[in-house]
C-alpha cells in the first residue's frame, strides 16, 4: 500500500512516529562479514569479486564426507566485538545446525549458534542529532557461516547459484527491540558500522554485502504493554533504505490495523525502486529450523588468557574517542560523534587539531564541512583525501592569523583540492591575501559611497538594510578580500557620517 | 500419527509423498515412536545431554590461512546442470 | 599357493621374500571376486585395471627394498569412503553416478602404505540397516549360507573377508555395523574409539556415532590395519590428537589378571540359547588363560536402542539434506520448480529405510518434540556412558554376545523396522558411549558363525586386540572358511 502524503508533504508514517496513538518498536539484526583471510569452516579465500564458484571448495559445496574446521581469527574477532560492547564472553559456546532447504545453502543447514552464542548481553549507546542519548541493548552476538548467492536474471527458466560467499564468517548482532523510531534505528546501525570498522573486524562495505541489516518492525498503541506482531524486513543494504523501509512498513502496518485487519508475521523485502516492502514469496511459510548442536564441531572454549590477549588489541573505541574529543576540544556530543564515525576520520581530525591547537572548533567545522563535502563530491573516503591534515591545518592557520577571510578560504580550499598544493602557494598565486589595511579599506568605502548617493541618502534616512548593499559593493571592489570585521567597523563609522 | 503430520514432515524433509505412501509411513513412524517412547521412563532430571561421546574435549582452532585454489571445473563435472560456472536450479522468485 | 587364505602378516612376508608378487596376488583376488560376485553380490564397483597398475608399482617398490608392512597388499573399501576418481555410491540410487573428487583420509593413508584397492564393497544404503538388504544394488549374501544375510551395514565388507576375496575390508560402525556382520560372517571386526580414526571422506550417517574400522580374519591383522588407519586428522574436528600406539607390538600384552565384566543385561531373554553357549565357552577359555570373570550391570542399557533410534535418525536427517539434486547426485527429470526438484530428486534417490529414518529424524527434531525426544535421548545417552564408566572402574573389558542370534534369512525381518533394529541390541551401547569394541568368532550354531563381543575403555584398543589375539591363539574359529570358498 502506498504511503499517503498529507498536504504539507510529510509521510503519514513520520507523523505516526511522533504520534499519540501509535508507538513503533524496532529491533535490528545485523550480519557483518568478518574480514578473515579464509572462510569460517574451510580454507577457501574470502576475497570479494572472484569469478563464480572459484572460491568454493568441497567443504563449502557441502560434498559428501566433508567436515568443518573452525577459523581461529573468526573467534578472536567475535570476542573483540563482545568486549567492545561490554558483553560477557561465553566460556563454552556451541555451534548448532539451522536446518532448511534453499539453493544457496549447500548442506541444507547453516552452521550457526543457537542456545549458547559466543557473545552474551551487551549494549551500544547512541546520540541523536538533537543531542538526545539512548542506550540500545544488544541481546547477543554469534558466529555463523554465510550462504551463497542466487542469480535470477539472464538464465532463462533457471536461477544460478554461486557459492563463493558460502562459508564466509559472519557475526550476527541481535539488538533488543529498544528502538522507537527510524532515526534511532539508523543511529544504532551507524554506530555498529563504525564500531566494527574501528575494530578492523569488518570492512563495512554495504554495497558488497559485507554489512547487512534485517529490521524487525512492529507497531502498538501507546500504553499497550504487549508488542504487536512484527514483520521482518531482510537484507537492507544502505542506511537510507533502512530509514525508508521502516517508514513504509510502519505506515503499512498502521493502515492494516486501522482497517480492522491483522498484521502477518512474515519476512519481507524492501524494494528500493518502488519504495515499498513486499512479502518474500519463497520464505512465506514459517520455517521449523530444528536446531540441534552440530555433532561435527566441539564446544568452543574461550578462557581468560585468550580474552586478555584480545582485550590488549582493542583500539580506543568510538565512544571513548568521542568523549575525549568533546572534553579536550569543546565539541558537542553530536559533533564529536560525527568526527569519530570512522577511525580514519578521527585520526585525521586529531592530526589537524594538533597543528592548530588554538582553534579546534575551526578545525571541526572545516573537517565536517568543506572537507566532508569535497570527499562526498568526489565519492572518496577520508583515507583517499587529496589533502592531508597538514595541508588543511595550513589553510586554517591562515584564517586564524587573519591572512584570509573564512569566505576566501573556501576559494583557496577548492584550488588546493584540485591542485594538491598548499594554502600559501594558492594565496600568493591568486593574490588572495586579505586587505586589513584601514586606509585601503577606507579608500574603497569612499569610492563606493561616492558612486551610490541614492543608497547613501536612503540609508541615512533610516533604511538600515542597505548596510548590506555597501558591504557587498566594497567586497566586490576589493575582490572579496576586505577584512570583514574591519570593513564592518569602518563602514559603520563612515556611513554614520 | 495423522496423515497431515506425515505430509508435514515429508514437506519439511523435502521428500515426495503421495497419498498412497502415507499409510505405510503412518504405521512405521507410529511403531518407531512407540518403541522410543520407552525413553520416558528414564530418570534424567539434572542429567546434561551428551552431544559428543568423549568428555571434556573442545574445538580445535585452525590458523586463518587461505590454502584452497580454484578447482570448480573439476567439481562441476559432477553437477547435473551448470551454466557460466553457476549451478542451475528451476527459477526461484523471491 | 593359497594366497587368499594368508594373513596380512604372512602376505607381507611372502611379498618381501619375493615368493609371489603383488601383481600375482592382485590377479588372484580379482579372479575370486569375479567368480563369486554373482552369488555374493559383495561389491558394487570392481577397479581391476587400476588395481593391476597399482600392483605393478608396488612390485617396483618391493624390488627396491622400500616396502612397508602393507605394501602391495590388496583391500576393498566399503562404498561409504570417498575414493578419488572412483564411483562412490553409499549403495544408493542418490549417488549412483557420483565419482568422488577426493580420497577419504582413511583411503589416502592406506594408499600411502602401498595397499591395492580391488573395489568398493556393497553395504546397506547410507549405512542404515543390519542385514545389507537396503542396498540399491541388491542384497549381499552370507558366504556361509546364501539364503541368509551377512549382517549390515558393512555386509559387503564382511562377506569379502569371510569369502577370502581380500584380507582386509574397510568398514564403518554407527550402531554395530562392523561388529554385527563380523559375527554373522565369522570374521574379526573392530570399531575403534570415537575420534581414533578420521571421519573425513567417510560419508556421514550419524556424526556423533560413526567410526571407521576394520574387518579382517584375525585380531593380529586388525592391529596391523588399525595402526595404519588411526591418527589425528586436521580436517576432522572430532578426531583426537593422541599418539597412535604400535598395536602390533601390543598384541602380546599379558592376559593374566585381566578382569572381564559380564553385562547382566546382555544375558537376559532374547539371546539365542546356542549363541549363549558359544559365548560362555569362549569366556571359559579366558578364565583358563587367567582372566577373572565378574558380573556388572548397566541398568539403563536397555534404553540404548530407543536412544539410538532418536539420535541417529536426527543426525542423519540433517546430514542427508545436502542430497538435493543441485551440485551432485541424482536429479529428477524435468523438475517444474524448485520444490519439485527437491522432492522428486530425494524421493527417487533414497530407498525406503533411508526415507523412514529421515522422516523419524525430522520429526524428533521438530518444534515441540525436541525436548521429549532428542534432548531426552541425549540425556539417556549420558546415563549409559556414565554406567559404562562405572563398570570400567571395576573391570578392564566387558564381554558378551555380539548378536542375539546367528545369521537370519533374507527377507525375514524386513516387514517391521523394529524387529530389524533389535539386532543391534548388544552393539549400540558402545557407539553411544564412544567406546572401542570388537567382535571375534567364538563358535558355530547350525554351521553358522557366532561372535563374541569385547568392549573396552576409551583408547584401550591395545587391551582389546591383545585379549582377542590371546583367544585366537587358543582357538581356531577365526580360521574357518565357508564351504566353497576354501
Amino acid at each position: 500500500m502506498p504511503i499517503s502524503e498529507n498536504p504539507i508533504g510529510t509521510p503519514v508514517s513520520l507523523l505516526a512516529m511522533n504520534n499519540e496513538t501509535w508507538e513503533t518498536v524496532i529491533g535490528l539484526e545485523i550480519h557483518a562479514q568478518l574480514s578473515t583471510n579464509s572462510k569460517i569452516f574451510s580454507a577457501s579465500p574470502t576475497a570479494y569479486g572472484a569469478p563464480p564458484n572459484a572460491q568454493a571448495n568441497l567443504v563449502d559445496l557441502g560434498y559428501p564426507g566433508v567436515l568443518p574446521v573452525l577459523n581461529a581469527a573468526a573467534v578472536g574477532m567475535a570476542v573483540k566485538f563482545g568486549l567492545a560492547i561490554g558483553a560477557e564472553i561465553t566460556p563454552l559456546s556451541v555451534f548448532a545446525r539451522k536446518n532448511y532447504f534453499y539453493p544457496d545453502l549447500p548442506k541444507g543447514y547453516q552452521i550457526s549458534q543457537y542456545e549458547l552464542p559466543i557473545v552474551a548481553k551487551g549494549h551500544m549507546d547512541i546520540v541523536l542529532e538533537d543531542g538526545a542519548a539512548k542506550r540500545i541493548g544488544i541481546t547477543r552476538a554469534h558466529l555463523e557461516e554465510d550462504a551463497g548467492k542466487s542469480m535470477h536474471e539472464g538464465l532463462g527458466a533457471h536461477s544460478g547459484i554461486d557459492l563463493n560467499r558460502a562459508g564466509t564468517p559472519l557475526i550476527e548482532i541481535v539488538s533488543e527491540p529498544d528502538m522507537r523510531s527510524a532515526k534511532e534505528a539508523v543511529a544504532y546501525l551507524k554506530k555498529i558500522h563504525t564500531l566494527v570498522r574501528y575494530l578492523e573486524i569488518c570492512d563495512g562495505n554495504m554495497q558488497e554485502g559485507s554489512f547487512r541489516c534485517d529490521a524487525n518492525v512492529s507497531v502498538r498503541r501507546r500504553g499497550q504493554e504487549k508488542f504487536g506482531t512484527r514483520a521482518e524486513i531482510k537484507n537492507i543494504n544502505s542506511f537510507r533504505f533502512v530509514e525508508k523501509a521502516i517508514h513504509y512498513e510502519v505506515a503499512r502496518q498502521i493502515d492494516i490495523i486501522e482497517s480492522g485487519g491483522k498484521v502477518l508475521q512474515e519476512t519481507r523485502l524492501y524494494d528500493p525502486d518502488k519504495g515499498e516492502t513486499r512479502s518474500m514469496r519463497s520464505k512465506e511459510e514459517a520455517n521449523d529450523y530444528r536446531y540441534f548442536p552440530d555433532p561435527d564441531l566441539l564446544p568452543v572454549a574461550v578462557n581468560g588468557a585468550f580474552i586478555a590477549q584480545i582485550r590488549a588489541t582493542l583500539p580506543e573505541l568510538p565512544d571513548e574517542k568521542a568523549a575525549r574529543f568533546a572534553a579536550a576540544f569543546g565539541l558537542s556530543a553530536y559533533d564529536a560523534g560525527v568526527l569519530t564515525a570512522s577511525r580514519e576520520l578521527g585520526d585525521y581530525f586529531e592530526a589537524v587539531v594538533k597543528l592548530i591547537p588554538q582553534d579546534p572548533k575551526l578545525a571541526a567545522n572545516w573537517v565536517m564541512g568543506e572537507l566532508a563535502a569535497a570527499l562526498n563530491r568526489d565519492g572518496i573516503d577520508i583515507a583517499a583525501s587529496k589533502l592531508g591534515p597538514a595541508r588543511v591545518a595550513g589553510l586554517l592557520q591562515r584564517i586564524a592569523d587573519g591572512t584570509i577571510s573564512g569566505k576566501i578560504a573556501k576559494e583557496v580550499f577548492e584550488a588546493m583540492w584540485s591542485s594538491g598544493t598548499d594554502a600559501d602557494s594558492v594565496i600568493a598565486e591568486k593574490g588572495l591575501k586579505q586587505i586589513s589595511d584601514p586606509a585601503a579599506i577606507e579608500k574603497a568605502i569612499d569610492e563606493v559611497m561616492a558612486r551610490s548617493p541614492g543608497q547613501l541618502a536612503d540609508y541615512r534616512a533610516g533604511k538600515d538594510k542597505l548596510f548590506g548593499y555597501f558591504v557587498g559593493q566594497v567586497m566586490k571592489a576589493t575582490g572579496g578580500k576586505a577584512n570583514p570585521a574591519q570593513l564592518n567597523e569602518l563602514l559603520k563609522k563612515k556611513l554614520a557620517g | 500419527m495423522k496423515p497431515e503430520q506425515i505430509s508435514a514432515i515429508a514437506h519439511l524433509a523435502r521428500l515426495s509423498m503421495d497419498e498412497a505412501e502415507i499409510p505405510s509411513y503412518q504405521q512405521s513412524l507410529a511403531s518407531i515412536l512407540s518403541f522410543v517412547s520407552d525413553l520416558e521412563r528414564a530418570q534424567t532430571q539434572n542429567v546434561t545431554p551428551m552431544a559428543h561421546p568423549l568428555p571434556g574435549l573442545t574445538q580445535r582452532l585452525r590458523p586463518d590461512v587461505a590454502t584452497e585454489g580454484d578447482a570448480h571445473e573439476r567439481y562441476q563435472a559432477n553437477a547435473p546442470q551448470v551454466a557460466a560456472s553457476l549451478y542451475l536450479v528451476p527459477k526461484v522468485i523471491e | 599357493m593359497t594366497l587368499h587364505t594368508k594373513s596380512l602378516a604372512a602376505l607381507a612376508a611372502g611379498l618381501r621374500a619375493r615368493e609371489f608378487s603383488s601383481v600375482e596376488l592382485t590377479r588372484t583376488l580379482l579372479a575370486r571376486i569375479e567368480a563369486y560376485q554373482p552369488q555374493l553380490n559383495a561389491l558394487i564397483t570392481v577397479t581391476g585395471p587400476s588395481a593391476m597398475q597399482a600392483a605393478a608399482v608396488a612390485d617396483g617398490v618391493l624390488a627396491r627394498g622400500g616396502a612397508g608392512p602393507l605394501t602391495g597388499i590388496p583391500l576393498v573399501h566399503k562404498d561409504i569412503f570417498c575414493t578419488e576418481g572412483v564411483r562412490t555410491t553409499c549403495a544408493s540410487r542418490m549417488l549412483d553416478n557420483f565419482v568422488a573428487p577426493y580420497d577419504a583420509t582413511v583411503v589416502a593413508k592406506l594408499k600411502a602404505e602401498g595397499m591395492i584397492m580391488l573395489g568398493k564393497a556393497n553395504m546397506d544404503e547410507f549405512a542404515m540397516g543390519s542385514s545389507n538388504e537396503t542396498s540399491y544394488y541388491g542384497p549381499v549374501r552370507n558366504p556361509w549360507n546364501p539364503q541368509l544375510v551377512p549382517g549390515g551395514s558393512s555386509g559387503g565388507s564382511a562377506a569379502v573377508v569371510a569369502a577370502r576375496l581380500a584380507p582386509f575390508a574397510s568398514a564403518t560402525d554407527t550402531g554395530g555395523s562392523i561388529r554385527q556382520p563380523a559375527a554373522l560372517c565369522g570374521v574379526t571386526g573392530l570399531k575403534p574409539t570415537y575420534g581414533r580414526v578420521s571421519r573425513y571422506g567417510m560419508i556421514a550417517f550419524a556424526s556423533s556415532l560413526d567410526q571407521g574400522g576394520t574387518l579382517t580374519t584375525s585380531a593380529a591383522d586388525a592391529a596391523l590395519m588399525l595402526r595404519a588407519m588411526a591418527g589425528f586428522d586436521v580436517r576432522d574436528s572430532t578426531s583426537v590428537e593422541r599418539a597412535v600406539p604400535d598395536y602390533v607390538a601390543a598384541l602380546e600384552l599379558p592376559l593374566a589378571g585381566m578382569k572381564i565384566g559380564l553385562l547382566k543385561e546382555f544375558f537376559e531373554k532374547g539371546l539365542d540359547r546356542e549363541n549363549e553357549r558359544c559365548v560362555r565357552e569362549a569366556l571359559a577359555v579366558y578364565e583358563k588363560l587367567g582372566a577373572k570373570l565378574l558380573e556388572v550391570s548397566l541398568p539403563n542399557l536397555g534404553l540404548s536402542v530407543p536412544a539410538y533410534y532418536v539420535v541417529a535418525p536426527a543426525e542423519c536427517s540433517s546430514n542427508l539434506a545436502r542430497f538435493d539434486g543441485v551440485r551432485f547426485g541424482h536429479r529428477a527429470k524435468d523438475p517444474k520448480d524448485l520444490m519439485d526438484l527437491y522432492k522428486r530428486s530425494r524421493g527417487e534417490g533414497f530407498g525406503a529405510e533411508v526415507k523412514r529414518r529421515i522422516m523419524t529424524g525430522t520429526y524428533v527434531l521438530s518444534a515441540g518434540y525436541y525436548d521429549a525426544y532428542y534432548l531426552k535421548a541425549q540425556k539417556v545417552r549420558r546415563l549409559i556412558a556414565n554406567e559404562f564408566e562405572q563398570a570400567f572402574a571395576q573391570v578392564d573389558v566387558v564381554m558378551g554376545p555380539t548378536t542375539p542370534t546367528p545369521a537370519f534369512a533374507l527377507g525375514s525381518k524386513t516387514s517391521d523396522p523394529i524387529t530389524m533394529y533389535l539386532n543391534d541390541i548388544y552393539t549400540i551401547g558402545a557407539n553411544l558411549a564412544g567406546l572401542p569394541a570388537m567382535s571375534i568368532p567364538c563358535g558355530f550354531v547350525h554351521n553358522l558363525p557366532v561372535g563374541l563381543q569385547l568392549i573396552g575403555r576409551h583408547f584401550a584398543e591395545e587391551r582389546l586386540l591383545s585379549a582377542a589375539h590371546a583367544y585366537q591363539r587358543e582357538s581356531d574359529w577365526h580360521t574357518r572358511i565357508p564351504a566353497g570358498y576354501e
